[in-house]
């Protein structure tokens, strides 16, 4: 089958593979019927992650019809189009059972920071991802979720991370009616917290980045105000102005280790890698939003570290709250979003690539090309 | 001196301040209070194991499934195995792992030379779309290296009169 194969940093390859196989009683085969290249999974290509070892495959935004099912499975069957959430969660564990499917303690031997998650490097499981023709689902009856009839798949497959992930975002914000949100970042999971902010109540919503086509993109989609922090001084000063120097009441960090805007954060996290990436939406963050503020933050962080401005954190008296997308959890309420039309995910999606091209995919939305905003590659 | 044992509940006003519904986690986490029952919860059977597994030190035991893409091998594989000797908190297993990540990316290319696949980094890079999108940034890159190496000569020729 033909699958995308990391070589290194900067360096991928569609080329042909061993088929996936049914390793566990409870696993589904899947042929992969649309995959998407996430944000995050530029972390990887870039070479930020921990343990990611040459010869994987990435891929953790992807749905297909179930090819071949384990002998346990029985939730599913074969022919089914399912989507298939991007953490990997066994329903069972004490994590599981309280909401928690993005810190699953049974689908990851390699790390306990984070539960598995489809081709996300050995840090996250090392489990093989689904930009290929088909891939190996774990947990088979928890995790893949029957797509509707009626729902475009470009709609499915962008339930699988981008919109859990800017919903949770939102969510873990505790925005109340009123509240002035401001997002840190415009790429498809800051664009979709910035839409979902209105869904909690707010009554400004504000976003920054410094990639202009994306800013417009993110006015027109999601309805708010958008700043280029380039034309700013100072980010956190003009925050404060706007919201008559109180700061904002909850902000969103939707960029992760590979943030721009900060030279000291760009040359140790970036250049040196003395600390896992660039902190610098996350220190605007905490910088921005008002004493007793929540921040949220859904941008990726690897390991070990990064330099945050905990002293702030304490002084503020702030609330911080992170997490990987709880996507199980979340998904039937935005099924209903999408299906009652409130939410027009493939909007977000501006290039179809097919997987035989998926080093000039990446390319392409790594170095933000020809206003690239979503790439999906069909097998 | 040893701790002892004690019944807790026993501690004047212990609990009377509770609210279950100060949690703030939620609705992120819906408390049940499985928590207490420690990793003591109903698993499925155990992935059988046919391939080198690194485990966590933080764990007692591997996952119930794990993948099993790229076992260690290798020089890089050396670096894995001592690695996860270390917790996850100690810098002695994270950075080992960026070394055993870079090194591994030479042995994909010794690979890649031994099996007739020689890399064709143009491709790999993807930067066909750099040319088709941005040929002024290619330009300018272009531009930038050849000054570079132009200053670079003209510094060694010097030198050597």
């Amino acid at each position: 089958m033909l699958a995308m194969n990391y070589r290194g940093p900067y360096r991928i390859r569609a080329e042909q593979r061993p088929m996936p196989e049914i390793l566990h009683p409870e696993d589904a085969i899947v042929k992969v019927t649309r995959s998407c290249i996430c944000g995050s999974d530029l972390h990887l290509y870039h070479g930020m992650v921990p343990d990611t070892r040459v010869g994987s495959t990435f891929g953790h935004e992807f749905i297909g019809i179930v090819q071949e099912v384990g002998s346990m499975v029985e939730n599913v069957k074969v022919g089914d189009h399912v989507l298939v959430p991007f953490n990997i969660a066994c329903g069972k564990c004490n994590f599981c059972k309280q909401g928690l499917y993005g810190n699953c303690h049974e689908s990851n031997t390699m790390a306990t920071a984070v539960g598995g998650i489809f081709g996300y490097s050995h840090t996250a499981g090392g489990f093989n991802g689904g930009q290929a023709e088909y891939v190996r689902v774990p947990y088979a009856n928890f995790g893949p979720t029957v797509i509707p009839p009626d729902m475009d798949p470009d709609d499915a497959v962008l339930l699988t991370d981008v919109v859990p992930t800017g919903y949770q975002a939102a969510e873990m914000g505790g925005i109340k009616e009123g509240d002035t949100v401001v997002v840190f970042g415009a790429g498809p999971v800051g664009i979709m917290a910035a839409r979902c902010a209105w869904f909690f109540g707010a009554a400004r919503v504000i976003i920054i980045d410094h990639i202009e086509y994306r800013l417009e993109f993110a006015r027109n989609y999601a309805k708010c105000e958008a700043y280029n922090f380039k034309s700013l001084e100072d980010p956190v000063m003009f925050i404060k102005k706007t919201t008559d120097w109180y700061g904002a009441d909850v902000c969103i960090d939707c960029v992760g280790c590979e943030a721009e805007g900060n030279t000291l954060q760009t040359f140790t996290g970036r250049v040196m890698l003395m600390q896992a990436g660039s902190a610098t939406a996350l220190q605007w963050a905490v910088n921005s939003v008002k004493k007793g503020g929540i921040v949220s933050v859904v941008g990726v962080y690897g390991p070990p570290f990064n330099f945050a401005p905990m002293g702030n954190i304490l002084n503020k008296g702030l609330t911080l709250r992170a997490n990987q997308a709880s996507v199980k959890r979340l998904l039937p309420k935005l099924i209903d979003h999408v299906q009652s039309g409130r939410l027009s995910p493939k909007e977000l999606i501006t290039h179809r690539v097919p997987l035989a091209e998926v080093s000039e995919a990446y390319r392409l939305f790594s170095s933000k090309l020809d206003n690239c905003i979503k790439t999906v590659l069909i097998p | 001196m040893k701790n002892q044992p004690f019944d807790y509940k026993e501690i004047p006003g212990w609990g009377m301040d509770a609210d279950p519904e100060n949690e703030p986690t939620y609705p992120m986490k819906n408390y049940t209070g499985d928590d207490h029952k420690r990793i003591n919860y109903e698993r499925s059977p155990q992935q059988p194991i046919n391939v080198e597994l690194l485990k966590s030190t933080e764990r007692p035991a591997p996952s119930v499934v794990f993948g099993d893409t790229a076992p260690p091998s290798g020089l890089s594989g050396i670096i894995r195995r001592y690695a996860f000797k270390h917790s996850e908190d100690r810098y002695r297993h994270w950075i080992p792992l960026i070394l055993a990540d870079r090194i591994n990316v030479y042995e994909g290319i010794i690979e890649d030379t031994v099996t007739g696949k020689l890399p064709n980094l143009f491709k790999e890079k993807g930067w066909s779309q750099e040319w088709k999108f941005d040929k002024l940034g290619v330009a300018k890159k272009a531009a930038t290296v050849g000054f570079i190496a132009a200053l670079a000569i003209t510094y060694f020729r010097e030198k050597r009169k």
